[in-house]
């Protein structure tokens, strides 16, 4: 009998993920810290267990294309990569969402070079939140497993027809080992429908495909984009009850409330880091401390509306985020302020600003951040780099 | 359909009739090129050894064959003269367009 | 992969036998433009389940001007660099759904393939995908307004290589395309002109058939970016062939073949000068370009098996 429990590292989780979706073509470059996901998914090729044809390619910008001119003849493509090589990427990367083509990767999450670092923080993703992909960031290498396939279903509905990346930290998820329930493959198949699109080529009905638009109808294709993003929205939510129904674990769709209600202080983050700011929280609940954390899962589409929701009664915000846009602040934080900015709520707002290159954030600089927002004495620099290791002028 | 044929084209007006990205119908021609020409080509039977060099040169598959001469698709035909040009007997003639 | 035996002699094509079917019609290229000739002759031979792809570039420009579709093939716009990739996605992704009896072919113009397309295509012919890959050359990147690209040929004038007092337009020479292409091992891989149509679509129908990568380079003329008069399209690119500028040869079972050796080459300065490009060249410049191509010639006859 097959093990439906496994210990194994988030590249593996992946790879298993990837694998029960049933992808027809895998094309991917090898970087650190992706590589273990794309050797097993080799692995799974080599021996049958899983039948799909393995490209070889010879960059990632290869990697996007091939998975786009799969994906253009109706095939359910997979790819992988990290930093470095996802923005050798950029160029398909909006390509494909524009072309509609519902290609899942995964991303690594890892440092971009100058200084070179192979080590997690989220300056690569988050640097191509434009791209017209859904970004979704999980927390451990079960979610992992699980956004893989809940990925396809979203990417390819018709309505929504955009592609998706799965971001998980570099090296902290990568590279550590966890136990991994393994979904059974006839309960993926029932979940997971065969990809259909119309949006393929096809010998009855012959198609001219990425063609080129004039200002008179440029607009449209990218209104048509953006609409498709929202109509995500309920998708993510509905796919991932259902995901509850049929595997019994449940992600709550757009971003996670973790004891914000009637939480005075509240940080908002995303990825791994999220398993530490979880403890943080519990322990400071237990003090008697009302404090919470906002769990976002998707960057894209923007749970905007969860984000007022959930926050509308915070007395202070923090955002804490593996990256900055130099000359201002987070993007993670830009984008949060900018949904509460909306609302009547005027809550202390803080970007807690770190963790690059792989430095580690740890529960005494979270536990130092609600004190923070606790304290919120004004007026204060919006933007706080929480770990820097010497001094500044500042 | 050995040459596909202008369409009426009527630009949707909503945008659920716009295609679901961009991709459309093979062979759909909103549009003629006829209006690039200030010389046509005019074919003469007689001469006309039906070689077909002029058919297979063309950049724009606007040459006909025929059973006993080719002629020309005229709403594509763009006035290059490459035709005219390849033409080992001198069988086609550019004619400036009267318009 | 790449035997060489799989090479069937197909049954020959011609004008009077091939399909009367247009699948590049009412484009929008420049009047006498050689890419259609070369995009339109191709896909005669390759019909009616062809799966084409076209990066970026002249032929992309003008075949898929939303609601205006030239192709009634099924046809795509790639990336720029990334046309060898995206062919080879397609037809790996037929092949994994089990689809039968398609041919995907890659065209793309010179600057896509020698220069930005290049590693793509190495790529490509390396992992043995099936598919035939047609470099039109047109020798610049004529889409962006005709600047130099890998496969310009030296003397040229061109918008990032301007002639003057200082420069003689393009101070390279082309590429070796062809021999780097074979240097892979390919299967398949071809010299061809528009000029010389028979001999294009003979080499078209051969790679055709082709289990695997196979490769044509094919000369076509640009009269915008060339300053020639639309209607000598032809007549250049079969001039440049018997000039010795460029020449017809294949790659066939790890041999190179010259199909085409003049005894004696044609003027190239009444070639050359014909063309606004060219108007430029000086009488050293014409040694320049003489001696290369004599160069050339001595080691393709040396080498490469004659006709
Ligand atoms: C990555 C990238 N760089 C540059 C361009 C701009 N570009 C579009 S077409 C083109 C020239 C194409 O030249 P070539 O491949 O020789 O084909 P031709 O236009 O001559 O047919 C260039 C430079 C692009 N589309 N993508
Ligand atoms: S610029 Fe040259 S290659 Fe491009 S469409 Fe015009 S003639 Fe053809």
């Amino acid at each position: 009998m097959k093990k439906n429990k496994l210990f194994i590292s988030g590249d593996e989780a992946i790879a298993i993920g990837a694998k029960l979706a049933r992808p027809h073509v895998i094309a991917a470059y090898t970087i650190t810290p992706q590589t273990i996901a794309v050797e097993r998914l080799s692995d799974m090729v080599e021996s049958g267990e899983l039948k799909a044809e393995y490209m070889h390619v010879e960059s990632e910008h290869s990697a996007i294309s091939a998975c786009m001119g799969a994906s253009a003849i109706g095939a359910r493509t997979f790819t992988a990569s990290s930093s470095q090589g996802l923005l050798y990427m950029a160029e398909g990367l909006h390509y494909c969402s524009g072309g509609r083509y519902p290609v899942v990767m995964m991303n690594a999450n890892r440092s971009v070079a100058l200084p070179w670092s192979i080590y997690g923080d989220q300056r690569d993703s988050l640097g191509l939140l434009d791209s017209g992909w859904i970004q979704v960031y999980v927390e451990d290498a079960q979610e992992a497993l699980d956004m893989m396939i809940q990925a396809y279903k979203i990417a390819e509905n018709p309505k929504v027809l955009t592609p998706m990346m799965v971001n998980i930290d570099g090296f902290i998820l990568t590279h550590t080992y966890e136990m991994v329930n393994i979904p059974e493959q006839e309960k993926v198949d029932a979940f997971l429908p065969p990809f259909e699109t119309v949006n393929k080529m096809s010998f009855e009905n012959p198609k001219n495909m990425g063609f080129s638009s004039q200002p008179i109808d440029n607009t449209e294709f990218k209104y048509q984009q953006d609409r498709a993003m929202f109509d995500a929205i309920p998708l993510i939510k509905e796919t991932d009850e259902e995901w509850a129904k049929t595997f019994g674990r449940r992600y709550h769709g757009m971003v996670e409330n973790y004891k914000c209600d009637n939480a005075d202080y509240i940080i908002v983050t995303l990825g791994s880091v999220c398993g530490t700011t979880r403890i943080i929280v519990d322990e400071l609940r237990e003090q008697g401390l009302k404090v919470g954390m906002l769990k976002i899962r998707y960057m894209r589409p923007f749970p905007e509306k969860e984000i007022q929701e959930i926050t509308a009664n915070a007395k202070a915000i923090g955002v804490l985020e593996k990256n900055i846009s130099f000359g201002y602040e987070g993007t993670v934080f830009t984008n949060v302020n900018s949904s509460i900015s909306k609302t009547k709520a005027r809550p202390f707002m803080k970007n807690f600003v770190g963790g690059f290159g792989g430095r580690d954030i740890t529960k005494q600089e979270i536990r130092q951040m609600f004190a923070t927002l606790k304290e919120q004495t004004e007026p204060s620099k919006t933007v706080e780099y929480f770990n820097l290791n010497v001094a500044t002028d500042e | 359909m050995n040459r596909p044929v202008k369409q009426e084209y009527n630009r949707p007006t909503h945008i659920k009739d716009f295609p679901v990205g961009p991709q459309f119908d093979a062979g759909h021609l909103a549009d003629e090129n006829a209006g690039w020409r200030t010389f046509k080509p005019v074919v003469d039977a007689e001469k006309c050894i039906n070689c077909l060099i002029c058919y297979l040169v063309c950049p724009d598959g606007t040459i006909i064959k025929g059973e006993n001469h080719v002629s020309v698709a005229y709403d594509y035909c763009k006035g290059c003269g490459v035709c005219a040009n390849e033409c080992p007997k001198d069988a086609i003639s550019m004619v400036k367009e009267e318009r | 992969m790449n035997s060489p035996d799989t090479i069937l002699a197909p049954k020959r094509i011609t004008a009077k036998n091939m399909t009367e079917k247009e699948f590049f019609y009412g484009h929008k290229a420049c009047a006498g433009c050689g890419g259609s000739v070369a995009v339109r002759l191709a896909l005669k031979v390759t019909g009616e389940r062809t799966l084409a792809a076209f990066p970026a570039g002249c032929m992309a420009a003008v075949g898929f001007i939303y609601p205006q579709m030239a192709f009634q093939n099924n046809a795509i716009i790639t990336t720029f660099p990334g046309v060898a990739s995206m062919a080879s996605g397609i037809s790996v992704g037929a092949k994994a759904l089990g689809l039968k009896d398609y041919k995907t072919v890659a065209f793309a113009g010179d600057g896509g393939t020698a220069d930005i397309g290049l590693q793509a295509l190495s790529g490509m012919i390396d992992r043995g995908d099936d598919l035939m890959y047609i470099c039109y050359d047109n020798e610049a990147y004529m889409n962006t307004g005709i600047q130099k690209s890998g496969l310009t040929p030296y003397g040229t004038q061109t918008t990032t290589t301007p002639a003057g007092k200082n420069l003689p337009g393009t101070k390279t020479h082309k590429k070796n395309l062809f021999e780097i292409i074979a240097a892979h091992d390919i299967a398949y891989a071809a010299t061809a002109s528009i000029g010389y149509p028979q001999d294009y679509i003979n080499k078209v129908n051969k790679a055709k058939q082709i289990k695997g990568p196979s490769f044509i380079h094919v000369y076509a003329s640009c009269p915008t970016g060339w300053g020639t008069p639309t209607n000598t399209t032809i007549e250049i690119a079969k001039e440049v062939v018997d000039t010795g500028l460029f020449f017809l040869a294949e790659y066939e079972n790890g041999e190179f073949k010259l199909n085409k050796n003049p005894k004696e080459f044609k003027s190239i300065k009444n070639h050359l000068s014909k063309q606004g490009r060219f108007k430029h060249l000086t009488d050293n410049d014409y040694d320049i370009i003489t001696k290369q191509r004599d160069m050339k010639w001595e080691r393709m006859r040396k080498f490469w098996t004659l006709p």
